[in-house]
Order: C-alpha cells, then structure tokens, then sequence
C-alpha cells in the first residue's frame, strides 16, 4: 500500500496538463495499444459474465427462455437457502477471526526476537493450495481418535476427567434375569439370602475386560447373606453356553459395582472380586439388585467435527488456520509503517501497553485492516474447494455454500440454468465489496 | 505384466496349439478359435492369432476412454487396455472422469472433445446419452461378439429402443454380506440363509463383543443397494420393476415394509460401528477395512456390499476366503435376492479404432485379463470360471451367470440422476437422513416420494 502511494504521488500534479501529449499519442494509437488487453478482457471476463446472465434466464437445454423461474429457484431451493445461510456465516465469521488473529500474531511477533521465524511458520498454510489443506483437514477432524488429532486431543483432555468403564457394552443376553433400567440394569425378581443370585451379561471384548478378571465361579450360599457372581455369559467359539450358569471358559467381571435396592434407596453395595462373586450383607435381603449405569459408561468417543452442527464452524477453522498468516503478513508491513514516535508519546504520557495497542496501534492500522478484512471477505464468498472435500457426502448439505451449490447444481443435477443464476447472484454479492475496495484504493492513491 | 505378455508371445508361436495350452480357456478357446483362421485370412494380421476375438490393425489411431474408476480398478482396467494396445497397435488414452459421469461427458461434449468411448455405470445413463444424440450404435462385429458371449438379459439391459448401445463390460453382484470368519467362528455364528437367520447372527455377534454391522453411510449408495435387496427379495420382482419406474409411490406400504425390516438393524445403535453417527461419516473403503482388520476385535463383524468389496479387502492383511468370506444376502421374503450393476461401454465417437475397442471389451480375452487381478466380474459367460483368482470370486461368478436372467438391476441406477445418483442428493441423502433417524419410516418415505417426484417429474 505504502509503495503504490509513494509511487503514485510524483506523477499526480503533472497529470492534468500532461495527459493529451506528454508522448504525442493519440487516441487511435492509444486504442491499438489497449487492444490486446481489451480482447483478453473481453473473451475471459465480460464474455463469461454476459453469457452466464442469459444463460440464467434460459431453461437446463439453453434453447428456452424461462424468465425469472431460475431465480425463483434460487429464493425457494432448500439446498441454496442452507448455502445462503452458511455463506453469510462465513462472511461474517472467517475474515473477522483470520484478521484478527493475524493482527494478534503481528504485534506480537514486533516484539519477539524470532519473530521472522514465527511469521514464517504461520504463513506457510499459505504455501499449499487449499485442496490440499482440505485433505489435511479432513484428517484432522477423522471422527477416530486414532486418526483425527482434534479428536485425540479431546478425547485425550476428557478422559483425564471422566474415565471410560471396564464394560461399555455389556448387556443382558437371552432369557436373562435382568432388564434394563436407566442405562443399567436391575433384576427382574427380589434377591434372598441364602441363594446365590446369577448375574450374566454378554457382549464385552475379550481385551477390554480388566486384567485381574478371572475364570468366573459359581457363589456359594451363605446364611444370612446375599451372594452371586456377577459374568460374561458367553463362550468364544460357542456361543452362551450353558445359559445362566458360569461356564468353565468364561470370565467373571471383576470390578463390577452392584447395588441392593429396596424403594429405590441402594441399602448396600459391593464389588465383584476377580471371579466375579459377591456377597452383600443381610440388608440386602428381599432387595433387587443393580449394575448401576456406572458400569457401562460408553467411551468418550470425541466431538462429532463433520456432523451435521459443527462441520462448518470446522471447515472455517481450516479457512482460518490458512489465511491467519496471510492477514499477519499485511498487517505487520502496515505496522511497519506505523510512525515510532507515535507509540512512545503514548508510552511517555503513561498508557499502558494494552491502551496503546487499542488507542495508538489499531487506529492508526485501520485502513490496512479495511484492507485485509474486505479482500478476505471476496475470498470467503468464493469459498468451494476446502467446503468439497472436508465435508463428508452426509454432511455436504449442512455444509453447503454458494459456490458449491453452483458446482452441484451445474455439474450433478445438470440444471445449468439455476447454476447460471447463482453464478449472477454471487457475482451481485461481490460487487459492492470490490466498489468498497477499488474506492478505497484510489482515495489512498490520491492521497 | 511383463511375465504377461510373455505368455502372449509364446501363444503366438504356437498359433495352432493355443486351443490346446490354454487348459482351463478351452472353452471359449474352442469356439473363437475358428473364428480366428478366418479372420486371419481376410485381415492377415499376425496381431489377433492366439487371440479370440479379431481385431484389426490400427496403428496410428488414437483412442479415450472415459470411466469413473480410480485406484486399483482403474490400473487394473489400463493393463486391459495395454493389451489392446499391444494387439492392435492403437494408443489408448484413459481419461479419469468423475461422477455422475453423463454430466462430466455433457461438458466434454459441449467442449466438441468426447472421448471415444465412455464406461457408463446406469442404464439410465445410456438412454440419455441416446437421447440426446451422443451414443452411437455398436458396428455388426461388437454385436457378433456380444451375442456370442452374452445372454440375453444382459444384452436387453445395453439396447435403446431395441438397438443395440452398451457393452457390459463390467458387473456387479450386489447381494453379498462379507464377514470376518474369525469373529463369526468365535461367536459361534452360522452364514444365515434368512433375514431372520441374519439377525440371529447379528445377536451372536454383539453378544460376543463385536459390533456386527458397519455401513457405509458417508457415501449415499451403498444405503440405496442395502434397501434394494431388502424391497427386491420382500416385495418381489414385479414391484421392484414397478418402483423403479415410479409407478409405484414411495409412500407405498411396501416400501414402509422394507424400511421397517431395514431399521431391525440401522435402528439399533450398537449393531453399527460408531453407531448411527460414526456410520455417516464412515466413507465405503474405510467401512471394509474397518471389518477386516484388528485381529479379534475387528469393529464390526459384517459389511454389506458388492463383489467389489475385494479390492478393498486387498488393502488388509486379510485373506479372502479364509480370513474375509461372503454369503448371499438373505432371503428376506420368497427368495434370496440378486442385485446387479454394471458399467457398459458405449461409444461416443465412431471410428474403427472405437469400434474394434467396444468388441475387444466383449470378449473374454480382455474380461480374462481383468479377471485374474481380482476385484472384477464378468457378466461374460465365455471368460472361464478358473480365471478368478479364489473360491470365493469364483463362487460369486458362478452365482451371477447362473443366475441368467433372473437378476434385476440396481434400482437407483435405473432412475434419474438427480434421484438415484447424486451425493447429498434424493435417495442418497433420505437415505442417510433416515439411518440418521430410523425411527421415522413414514417421514423418510415423503422425503423420497417428494424427491422422487421433482425428479422422474422432470426427467433429470
């Protein structure tokens, strides 16, 4: 910016008297030099744009005139609503956030002694293309978290708080003594002392069954007492077995939590030792009993990024994560030229740091964040490539943006027509920007 | 391939005895090589001796063909094409396209470049590139050899107001549940015959401690082929004919059957890898590694899918037919259901060159070739059954040739594209939006009907 100005400015007062014959050129001659870039122009920009209009007003073959029906299109289609929807959060989310965060970066790397460092490693996104950085981002939000990294640091951060249990599957296999009861489960008929209770659930993972689990064991009765064994069910390579009753090759679920309930009051409670057995004092007598859901807690298994609800504030945090740095990079050439004297008065008459970067460094950073947040925003509205590839086919709808509709609407759905009439619209969206910006550039040049 | 096409060259040499030392290729040997001697005469072209097709020399001619296949299915589909190549001397270009493949030929169309010939996966995709003048008809020696080596409904399915367009160069068998046998033996599961033998299946499995089921549902198509087999073998033939026309509603009670008997397992949670949720965004190839991988504790047991599910088997340790086997999809009503698909060469641009390709791909010569790498099937009766590279595709060949013309074609290749072939789209998307939510049959069946409408309505 600061070297378009200082070279614009020389030539400016010469400028009047000078135009008709500094060189003695006319205007025929000024035409046949203008010429090429006119037909250029001509054939790749206005020829496009122009057949693209009358192509919004014909049917899918392009023989028929159809009037307004494809903008109609546009208004009522749910697919280009949702896109319309996600565009405008794009718009007003992506530059925003991009701008600040490389107004942040900036300032700060002023300060830092590897600060060239630092700007180089946040500008690099900028070097790959965004196909590629969409392949990336896939990646990172793979809802595995053996795959996604966002996902592993999640689950990673959650699991230090809340862990998993030993039995997130488990549940009652056929004919069991036990039903189901708010994400436990209960026995169907009260327990006594004196009769081992049978407690059989199948369908854990033999690996993630806890390492002291041993063969399970059939309780013993004791008077006075309520015992039971508590196990898995089930025989590899033979199905249940022997229904009910512990199986010489099956495992006991050591660690398991049960509760006696009577009125719904737990009026004791133990846990099942390596074999699977239990005993619970007579209190327990006439209760039911219960695995209590704390057992069978699922494992954490990390944000759903490319669901329905958050894959587009995801696919904005890839947009960000590429053009930080290029905002970082405009920002710090125009802090550049923000003049010293200015901040250190500041510094002088006692503001603090955070009072000169809010009163001295963004007032003065203005027009080169007008800057920045205006051509990101013509970036953003042409968002496609990064929207393509980190949305899955489930989500793509949710997803959506204009410029995608476009691509789907021209090319899958084969209504070129519609696809034409985005195409204007998108181009409507971006003209008062680019007015915005082309003004703005001339004032500076003026100046 | 080098060790290949040495093998060609000695049948070259010994032109008269190829009959003979082909063994297994006896068959189809026998009835070509007549053929051959005569052809040699007329041509006199060294090139097609120990060949059963004749094709003429084409050096200097230059051919494209289009086709969606990418990865391993499109390097094993260039080594066919190089053997053409080699046979005829004309250059051979693949061009990558992508899907729907019709809209991707339109622009190329527009652009005045077609390629020679396209692979097109629909049958609704042919009749529109016939509609709208871009197809041409197949030359009196394509015909010949599709007669010779095709039954009839697979002829019937490549023919346009009763000429003849499409070459099915490549089939599908879509009624086949792969299983990993470690996990089904630990459980102590039998390969079921029934819907109901299925579930019982599904039960051993989960109660074993493996998720039975993974579903591909980030891609919307392998949702529409689990739903065909279920309307096909519940609701019979006629209907199935019938819905794919649309002359049936969506909102029919028999689509609600079959959406019903489709949520026993897309409606329990623990029966899907990563539930609901996980299976949207689990992409296809991921759906078959996940199944086949991790020893004994896969993440899930079975995923449903076509004979093409080897290829991504290919990517595992595991080894069809002993680690991953397949049964047929069960029998949810009368009988057990076969739905097929296939990719048919048509050509685009007419020449000689093109001509000669479209034959070259309906003889077992090049369906042969492909054959042996595994991944492919031939609706070819003449490529012999010992080509295939193990039991299990063997099994999967012999059930899809004896099937004749018994089968019926995918459902949502037939219709419209906008319905049947869009990602995001139609019964791609209502599919998923109901594995999203399976509890809501009927608003599920006025999404499709709604979709289904906007798009039989205005013919795509």
């Amino acid at each position: 910016m600061a070297s378009a100005a200082a070279a614009g400015a020389p030539p400016g007062p010469a400028a009047p008297r000078s135009r008709k014959s500094v060189t003695g050129t006319r205007r025929t001659v000024a035409v046949l030099f203008l010429l090429p870039a006119l037909v250029l122009l001509g054939a790749l920009v206005v020829y496009p744009i122009g057949y693209s209009l009358v192509r919004s007003f014909s049917n899918a073959s392009g023989d028929g005139f159809v009037g307004f029906d494809n903008y109609k299109t546009l208004f009522t289609d749910d697919g280009i609503r949702t896109a319309l929807k996600n565009n405008v959060l794009w718009v007003v989310f992506a530059p925003t956030v991009s701008t600040a965060l490389g107004l942040v970066f900036a300032v700060l790397t002023e300060r830092v002694r590897w600060g060239t460092a630092f700007k180089l490693v946040v500008f690099m996104p900028m070097a790959i293309s965004m196909l590629a950085a969409g392949i990336i981002f896939r990646l990172v939000y793979d809802q595995d978290p053996d795959k996604g990294v966002a996902n592993a640091v999640w689950v990673g951060v959650h699991d230090t708080f809340a862990q998993s249990s030993a039995f997130p599957k488990a549940h009652p296999g056929r004919r069991s003594p036990l039903v189901a009861q708010g994400g436990g489960f209960v026995t169907k008929a009260a327990v006594h002392a004196g009769q081992p209770v049978a407690l059989p659930l199948v369908g854990v993972a033999p690996d993630q069954l806890p390492d002291d689990a041993k063969k399970a064991a059939a309780a013993r009765p004791e008077p006075g007492k309520v015992t039971g064994t508590t196990w898995q069910d089930f025989t590899r390579g033979k199905g249940v077995g022997k229904l009910g009753a512990p199986d010489p090759s099956e495992v006991g679920y050591a660690g398991m939590r049960i509760e006696a309930v009577k009125d719904g009051k737990v009026v004791a409670s133990a846990k099942a030792s390596g074999d699977g057995t239990f005993t619970l004092p007579a209190a327990a007598d006439g209760a039911l009993l219960r695995l209590p859901a704390s057992n069978f807690r699922e494992p954490y298994n990390g944000v759903d990024w490319l669901g329905p609800a958050l894959v587009t504030p995801a696919i904005i945090g890839s947009y960000v994560w590429m053009w930080a740095g290029f905002a970082m990079v405009l920002i710090a050439a125009g802090l550049a030229g923000v003049p010293r004297e200015l901040l250190e008065a500041a510094r002088v008459d006692g503001a603090t740091e955070w009072q000169v970067f809010r009163k001295v460094t963004v007032p003065l950073l203005a027009p080169v964040l007008a800057v920045v947040v205006v051509t990101l925003m013509i970036n953003v509205l042409k968002v496609f490539d990064l929207v393509f590839i980190i949305a899955p086919g489930s989500s793509q709808d949710d997803a959506n943006v204009l410029a995608l509709e476009l691509y789907r609407k021209g090319f899958a759905e084969g209504r070129p027509g519609v696809a034409s009439a985005i195409s204007v619209f998108l181009l409507l969206l971006v003209i008062p920007v680019m007015l915005f910006n082309v003004r703005r550039l001339r004032r500076e040049v003026r100046r | 391939m080098r060790s290949k096409s040495s093998t060609f060259r000695t049948h070259r040499a010994v032109t008269t005895l190829a009959a003979l030392l082909t063994g297994a290729l006896a068959l189809s040997a026998c009835s070509g090589s007549d053929d051959d001697k005569k052809d040699n005469g007329d041509k006199s072209s060294g090139a097609t001796a120990g060949s059963t097709v004749p094709l003429p020399k084409l050096n200097g001619a230059h051919l494209e063909v289009a086709a969606v296949w990418t990865g391993g299915e499109q390097a094993n589909f260039k080594k066919v094409l190089a053997e053409f190549e080699k046979r005829t001397g004309a250059q051979v270009t693949f061009v990558p396209a992508q899907d729907p493949i019709i809209n991707f030929l339109g622009s190329k169309i527009a652009g005045g470049q077609p390629p020679d010939v396209a692979l097109l996966p629909q049958p609704g995709a042919i009749k529109q590139a016939v509609d709208k003048g871009w197809a041409k008809p197949l030359g009196a020696e394509a015909r010949q050899e599709l007669a010779k080596n095709y039954s009839q409904g697979w002829q019937d399915i490549g023919k346009v107001g009763g000429k003849q367009y499409g070459v099915y160069y490549k089939a599908a068998n879509k009624s086949l549940i792969w299983y990993n046998a470690r996990v089904f033996e630990n459980a102590g599961a039998q390969e079921p015959k029934t819907w109901k033998d299925l579930l019982k299946a599904t039960r051993a499995v989960y109660d074993s401690g493996v998720t039975p089921f993974s579903v591909a549902g980030a891609d919307g198509w392998p949702l529409t082929d689990w739903f065909e087999n279920v309307y096909l073998s519940q609701a019979g033939p006629e209907k199935y004919d019938q819905l794919a026309q649309h002359k049936i509603k969506w909102t029919d009670p028999s689509v609600k059957r079959a959406l019903t008997t489709l949520a026993e397992i897309w409606g329990k949670k623990d029966y899907l890898a990563g539930g609901q949720k996980g299976a949207l965004q689990t992409e296809f190839p991921q759906s078959v590694t996940q199944t086949f991988t991790g020893g004994d504790q896969p993440k899930s047991a079975m995923v449903y899918e076509g004979d093409f599910v080897q290829v991504n088997i290919g990517e595992t340790k595991a080894k069809v037919g002993t680690d991953a086997k397949v049964f047929p999809f069960p029998a949810v009503g009368a009988g057990a259901p076969v739905v097929s698909g296939g990719d048919a060469a048509v050509i685009l641009k007419d020449s000689k060159a093109a001509q000669a390709l479209v034959t070259f791909l309906a003889s077992p010569d090049a369906a042969t070739i492909q054959a042996k790498l595994g991944g492919y099937l031939s609706p070819n009766k003449n490529v012999p059954i010992s080509a295939y590279p193990n039991a299990v595709q063997q099994k999967i060949a012999k059930a899809l040739i004896a099937s004749g013309d018994d089968f019926r074609f995918d459902m949502s290749d037939q219709a419209p594209q906008a319905f049947g072939g869009t990602p995001g789209k139609g019964e791609w998307k209502d599919l998923q939006d109901f594995l999203k939510n399976p509890g809501d049959v009927a608003g599920a069946q006025a999404k499709l009907e709604k979709d289904a409408a906007a798009a039989y309505g205005n013919g795509g």
